[in-house]
């Protein structure tokens, strides 16, 4: 079973390519695929396995409900739109499922902001259905009594990421790419050129592979990729714990979570904000997220996490009290500091792109954001406008701040 | 915490906390009490003895039937001394038991102690059970459990790793099966085939997919431990005597169902020719019990939970990095018998005595009992590896698979599906295998198709199984199941 374009391809001798995406995360493996479906002779660069990074250790929720109206939510509901129509036909390799989504709210004032938020969202466009506080039990029979409000978002949605990583990188390759593994970017080749510099070559421990463009894909580490090539990019790591439980019977049927739990854990925990988005899967298997905390890249589990999580899933679905925990994971977001992602190139050198910094909503707008890459490199007028995610921004913010 | 019962095992701050009551915990246990530090010892069983003295509940059985256990004397004495600890206070005995989770002391000043976040396990008490113990140090003695390889049909019901078909027998003295058929390698297959065959099933063979040449370069090893020797010549002899065929370089490699289709009815047979090569199935036999044992793997819950260094042993197992003081690379964490390399009860027992005396601070005391133990410990521990090169896993295992052979069990995973990951999706390391399929996901954990997986990882690309391919499925959090409610801290 030697596997073609894994391991035995990456040993060849480094050769040129017109776009080299670092990183083959779901963000990476979604540009590649674009990339090549426009032609570009693509090579992704990737220091460990396939979604060695984020994308292997977080869930897979595709969400719209989570975004308040603004550009996040706008790029949510593009890349909602390229899931289910230009990718339509490779929905079961990624095991995609329109399960929707339902948000609940147990005080009154909460209440009342979840109703205003579903209201903002659907004026840009989201599918949002308040829910009769009576009738939540028709969509979640073992939720906790006495909720104040809900709404239920029927784009939510679910993907499985590392079958939609890997299913991306194996039709990229098929459109061309070539895929590394085991090549870790130690540097760039940079050249002077009028009013600046422009990356020509990717330094890798497997070789040097010119170019003409790099995409930083690199997840939570596309800071350190861009500090190779001499910029500042503000990403940071945002750890992240799953729990998932032993499989149970059917007992929970959409991504349920509640918007005030973050709030209400926050205090007790200095830096730990957690909230419970509980989801039942295919295999039976309940998994419960999730805290973010600030703490580099430490991925030691922490107790006073993963017991507000639990605390948190119980007070929503007090009928897990009893489900057994069989694992648990960790991962780190891609963090970036006005929660928004960042894509489009780098004024700073010519040549370089980005393509990150998600955080926790990275699988779900990988495909949108690959496909404006694609759009913006081929010179073409973006779906979106890329503006608001200019890397630019954060060298405004600082200058206005200085 | 309801704080009415909050028990005296809670406050207290133990000198040495040991996980684990077989030969390596009731060693170290022993050995640490009789240096005069508190001991706490915890096992998840309801009885002490783990899995090589696993016995059927005292309080209901005539202790004449267990006389003949492997070791006992040695057991009795053991336990003699662990429950004259307990009754002066020095010891305490949590039974039925599990850690789930193990916090290391906390950085810089503050509390110095590990604590042991606890899972009680057993029936209802009148006592509120400790959901937490400190001590200052660990001894982590967990065992191993049966090494499994996939195979056609061993899905069926009536196919049982040896080791789980022994423990039936040891704990309950009945098994549903009345033809047998033994198979797998190393000489654990000899007292699994001996008990069936005293319980009156009739053993039809027993299949040792190696053979015994290799031993032959180990007899300068073989001759330091004369017990092992006897020990073996034994078993043949009470094999002979049950007129039960030994074949050596022969493997199953199909279990076929029943005319019922719902339980074994009969078995492939295979040589296994030059170069490893599984030649094509000779001989059918009907059976209605198959016990597998293809070595066993320690369980790595604990080591991995305090972040303790890992080696690939000899016998492709990952294994605990431990000094000759039985020490770990995590200062403080001691760690003794199967863990540190698998190598039978007598190996673990010295390990867990030399870790108790060493981890009591009493090593300056008994500088020759702990020199004896070394010695003692280094013999058997040749012994061992001796053994694991001379049976070694098939090299060319996966030939008797077939596309449809399920790997993973418990979240049905075919083996033509792996070979799909690696050859379509890129999956070249064990993680991401995992990751692709859910193999190794679901209820076992990986404890039964683990090493499987990471061997088909690894030989996906060509290359030999390497510590890197085995440390993905060995995990970390929680070290056992935790209901959520207990998580939370209800
Ligand atoms: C607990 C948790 C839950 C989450 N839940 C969800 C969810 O439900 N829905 C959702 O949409 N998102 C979720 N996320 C967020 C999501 O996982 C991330 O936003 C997403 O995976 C980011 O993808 P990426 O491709 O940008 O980064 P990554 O997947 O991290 O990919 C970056 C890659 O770059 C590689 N790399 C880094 N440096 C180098 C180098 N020098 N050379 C070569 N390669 C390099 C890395 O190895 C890595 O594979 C969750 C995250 C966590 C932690």
């Amino acid at each position: 079973m030697q596997a073609p374009g894994s391991n035995g391809r990456s040993a060849a001798a480094p050769r040129g390519a017109d776009v080299v995406v670092i990183g083959a995360g779901a963000v990476g493996a979604a540009c590649a695929y674009f990339l090549a479906s426009k032609g570009f002779a693509v090579h992704v660069l990737e220091r460990g396995g396939v979604a060695a990074g984020s994308s292997s250790a977080g869930e897979g929720n595709v969400l719209v409900s989570d975004k308040v109206a603004g550009y996040e939510l706008d790029l949510a509901l593009y890349s909602r739109a390229t899931w289910s129509e230009e990718l339509a036909e490779y929905a079961d390799r990624w095991e995609f499922e329109a399960k929707g989504g339902l948000v609940v709210a147990a005080s009154a004032a909460a209440g009342r902001a979840l109703l205003e938020l579903a209201a903002g969202q659907r004026q840009r466009g989201v599918d949002a259905r308040d829910v009769d506080p009576v009738a939540i039990g028709d969509f979640e029979p073992h939720i906790r009594a006495g909720l104040a409000a809900a709404v239920h978002y029927p784009q939510d949605a679910q993907v499985q990421p590392m079958l939609l990583t890997a299913n991306l990188l194996k039709l990229a390759r098929e459109r061309g790419a070539l895929v590394s593994t085991g090549a870790n970017v130690v540097g760039f080749d940079l050249r002077p050129e009028a009013g600046g510099r422009r990356v020509v070559g990717v330094r890798t421990s497997q070789g040097t592979v010119s170019c003409g463009h790099v995409v930083n894909a690199g997840g939570p580490w596309a800071g350190a990729i861009a500090a190779m090539a001499g910029v500042e990019l503000p990403i940071m790591p945002r750890r992240g714990f799953v729990l998932v439980t032993e499989p149970l019977p059917p007992t929970i049927n959409h991504k349920v979570y509640a918007g005030e739990y973050v709030a209400s854990t926050q205090s007790e925990n200095l830096g730990l904000e957690v909230s419970a988005v509980v989801e039942g899967t295919q295999s039976g298997t309940v998994l419960i997220g999730s805290s973010r905390e600030h703490v580099g890249f430490e991925a030691a589990m922490s107790l006073p996490a993963l017991r507000a999580i639990a605390n948190a899933a119980v007070a929503l679905f007090p009928r897990l009290a009893g489900a057994r925990v069989l694992r648990s994971y960790a991962g780190f977001r891609p963090y970036s500091p006005d929660h928004l992602p960042v894509i489009g190139s780098d004024a700073r050198v010519a040549g370089l792109w980005h393509a990150g910094g998600h955080e926790g909503a990275g699988i779900g707008l990988s495909v949108g954001t690959g496909k404006l890459i694609s759009q913006a490199l081929a010179g073409e007028v973006t779906d979106i406008d890329l503006e608001p995610f200019s890397p630019a921004r954060f060298a405004a913010a600082a200058s206005a701040s200085a | 915490m309801s704080g009415q019962h909050s028990s005296a095992a809670e406050q207290t701050v133990f000198d040495v906390a040991v996980v684990g009551a077989g030969p390596a915990g009731l060693g170290a246990a022993a050995a640490a009490a009789r240096a005069g530090v508190r001991v706490v010892l915890i096992d998840a069983g309801h009885q002490l003895g783990g899995q090589y003295w696993r016995h059927p509940d005292e309080s209901t059985t005539d202790p004449t039937r267990l006389a003949g256990y492997r070791d006992w004397g040695e057991f009795l004495a053991l336990r003699e001394r662990i429950l004259r600890h307990c009754q002066t206070g020095a010891a305490v005995h949590l039974a039925s038991t599990h850690v789930w989770f193990v916090e290391p002391p906390a950085a810089g000043g503050g509390r110095q102690s590990w604590t042991l976040h606890l899972m009680p396990g057993g029936p209802p008490s009148r006592e509120t059970p400790p959901r937490t113990v400190c001590a200052e140090r660990l001894i982590l003695c967990p065992g191993a459990y049966d090494r499994q390889l996939p195979i056609p049909g061993w899905d069926l019901p009536g196919v049982m790793a040896a080791g789980g078909v022994q423990a039936l027998l040891k704990g309950h003295h009945t098994l549903s099966g009345r033809r047998a058929v033994v198979a797998g390698t190393g000489p654990f297959l000899l007292p699994v085939a001996q008990q069936l065959a005293r319980h009156g099933v009739d053993v039809l063979a027993v299949c040792e997919a190696n053979g015994l040449a290799r031993w032959m370069r180990h007899m300068p090893v073989v001759a330091r431990t004369p017990a092992k020797v006897s020990e073996a010549a034994t078993y043949a002899r009470s094999l002979a005597r049950a007129r039960i065929p030994y074949r050596t370089a022969t493997v199953l490699t199909r279990v076929d169902p029943d005319a019922s289709g719902t339980q074994v009815g009969a078995v492939e047979l295979a040589r296994v020719g030059p170069g490893g090569l599984v030649e094509k199935a000779r001989q059918r036999l009907e059976v209605d019990l198959v016990a597998l044992g293809w070595g066993f793997t320690p369980s790595l819950e604990l080591i991995n939970a305090v972040g303790a260094q890992t080696r690939i042993d000899a016998d492709q197992s990952l294994v605990a990095v431990v000094d000759d003081d039985q020490q770990s690379t995590v200062p403080g964490v001691f760690i003794a018998g199967e863990a540190t390399g698998v190598g039978g009860a007598m190996l673990a027992l010295a390990g867990g005595e030399l870790a108790g005396i060493v981890a009591a601070e009493a090593g300056h005391l008994e500088r020759a009992r702990v020199r004896a133990l070394r010695r003692e410990i280094g013999r058997l521990r040749a012994f061992a590896a001796a053994m694991h090169d001379a049976h070694p896993v098939p090299a060319r295992w996966p030939q008797w698979l077939t596309a449809e052979t399920l790997v993973c069990r418990c979240e049905e995973v075919a083996y033509a599906t792996l070979g799909n990951a690696i050859t379509e999706l890129g999956a070249n390391d064990a993680r991401t295998l995992k990751l692709l399929t859910r193999c190794a996901m679901g209820w076992c954990q990986g404890h039964v198709c683990g090493y499987a997986s990471a061997s088909l990882a690894a030989g996906g690309q060509g290359r030999a199984l390497t510590a890197d391919d085995l440390r993905p499925l060995a995990k970390q959090f929680p070290c056992a199941p935790v209901p959520l409610a207990h998580l939370a801290g209800e």
